[in-house]
């Protein structure tokens, strides 16, 4: 890539930073250019997100039709999965699993509940909430 | 405590980290492109079965970590590195080192950072940041990608060193352990060396998943996409890997870029002008890293459909690995 092409596109680090990128510069040697973002890349990024809004979509769904806890809700808006939030949590992952089961979580501990709320920054009562009222 | 510390951005966290932390200790000669040569930086794997994101495990880089390892082994420059199960023992070792005037190396992980654009903030906790002081509650961080230094409180920092998951920080430290002199001799030493390793890296490692075979794995793999997962999750994939290859950290090109500029710097301490003509091919490899990425983009952006073009992609996979296999074979031969 040459640094006249280094491409100077709208992208999400816009209020953020610019970022570096190598390039050849006239005699054939390499430099280095600041560059705002690529839009190839940006909008590789936005289908990534696209992505991430359907699966919080389809969790609600889930959530507003009994067939899963909110935590399968609240995991899906912290961008977690069951491997990370048994890290977050310290449980097992057929625990966690277990926990996103609506008749299971009915039955948790406020000491449990308390423990996935605070992951997911939001309060006990919040959490409980099956109806994901202002989520 | 504030040390008096320079901020140099660069292209790449670890190599970032790496530089900025070297050049303290008085190796002037150390750049981004070095650091990233003599450490092996470039490699390519493609993970089948593991998810991140849920998409495709693909990295374009050697394993976070061993860039500043590496470096600082072929500079016999000796290092501390500690990782902690204690959260306020990670802070008082932190607290310790700022006060005695050395800046450190930390692991991270991105979904807590506060001062990330929210789009860039997922669970991925393989960057590395230096801290170089603290006044109050505040830490002075350096974070090599960015423009201009920036801070974290107490707790924004203590949740990132040690988020959760895979690749988990505990609390990782690392830096220097003293100041030492770097001869020009060394440095030439460190960069064969280095080279002979990612030549091991992408031509050696047994099985396909690894090296210039996983660039042909991944190809076979994309061909067949369209039909085994769907086309609305081989968008997906598609955008996953791009975002590997492009995203800020990368420097352009799937890291190609960073190396090619490594090997023209090689050959200011080793006047082979086989180092010149590789690294144009790995110039020419970016370049159609570059192209391949748009050709995906016309498939996630919904311009692309069909068959032919999961094909056509491919084939860019097959022609870098091809050049790619072709620049580290006359590297592997360079009579030193």
């Amino acid at each position: 890539m040459k640094k006249t092409d280094i491409p100077q596109d709208q992208s999400s680090l816009n209020n953020f930073t610019k970022e570096i990128c190598y390039a050849l510069d006239e005699t054939g040697n390499y430099t280095t250019n600041l560059s705002t973002g690529w839009d190839i890349k940006a909008s590789a990024l936005n289908v990534a997100w696209v992505d991430i809004e359907n699966r919080i979509a389809n969790a609600k769904e889930k959530v507003l039709n009994h067939e899963a806890s909110p935590i399968l809700f609240y995991m899906e808006l912290k961008l977690m999965d069951i491997t990370i939030l048994s890290a977050y949590t310290g449980f097992y992952k057929w625990t966690v699993k277990r926990h996103l089961k609506p008749e299971i979580f009915n039955k948790l501990s406020d000491k449990v509940l308390k423990l996935y709320a605070d992951i997911f920054e939001i309060n006990i009562d919040k959490l409980k909430d099956i109806k994901l009222n202002e989520s | 405590m504030k040390v008096d510390f320079k901020h140099i951005q660069a292209a790449h966290c670890e190599n970032g980290v790496t530089t900025n932390l070297l050049k303290h200790i008085g190796i002037n000669q150390i750049t981004e492109p070095l650091a990233f040569g003599i450490g092996s930086g470039l490699f390519y794997i493609y993970i089948p079965l593991l998810k991140i994101n849920n998409g495709p495990a693909i990295a374009f880089r050697t394993m976070p970590g061993l860039v500043f390892k590496r470096t600082c082994k072929a500079l016999n420059i000796p290092v501390v590195r500690k990782t902690f199960s204690s959260k306020e023992k990670a802070q008082l070792f932190l607290d310790l080192k700022l006060f005695e005037g050395q800046p450190v190396g930390c692991q991270v992980g991105v979904y807590y950072l506060s001062y990330f654009p929210k789009e860039y903030r997922f669970h991925f906790n393989a960057h590395n940041i230096i801290v170089y002081g603290k006044e109050n509650d505040q830490y002075f961080i350096s974070d090599p990608v960015m423009e201009n230094v920036t801070s974290l409180s107490n707790f924004e920092l203590e949740r990132v060193r040690f988020a959760k998951g895979a690749l988990a920080p505990r609390g990782q430290i690392y830096f220097p352990k003293e100041n030492t002199i770097v001869t020009d001799s060394q440095i030439c030493k460190g960069i064969k060396s280095g080279i002979n390793r990612n030549v091991r890296d992408m031509l050696r490692i047994p099985g396909p998943i690894a090296g210039i075979s996983g660039i042909n794995y991944t190809a076979n793999k994309i061909k067949k996409w369209r039909t085994n997962l769907g086309l609305e999750k081989a968008k997906l994939y598609l955008a996953q890997l791009v975002r590997m290859q492009e995203e800020i950290g990368t420097g352009g090109g799937g890291f190609r870029f960073i190396y090619a500029a490594f090997l023209q710097e090689a050959y200011q301490y080793l006047p082979n002008d086989k180092l010149l003509e590789t690294s144009e091919l790995f110039t020419k490899s970016g370049d159609i890293w570059r192209n391949a990425a748009v050709q995906a983009a016309g498939i996630y952006k919904g311009r692309l459909s069909s068959q032919n073009d999961f094909d056509n992609m491919s084939k860019y996979l097959y022609e870098i690995a091809e050049i790619e296999k072709n620049a580290f074979t006359a590297l592997s031969k360079i009579k030193w």
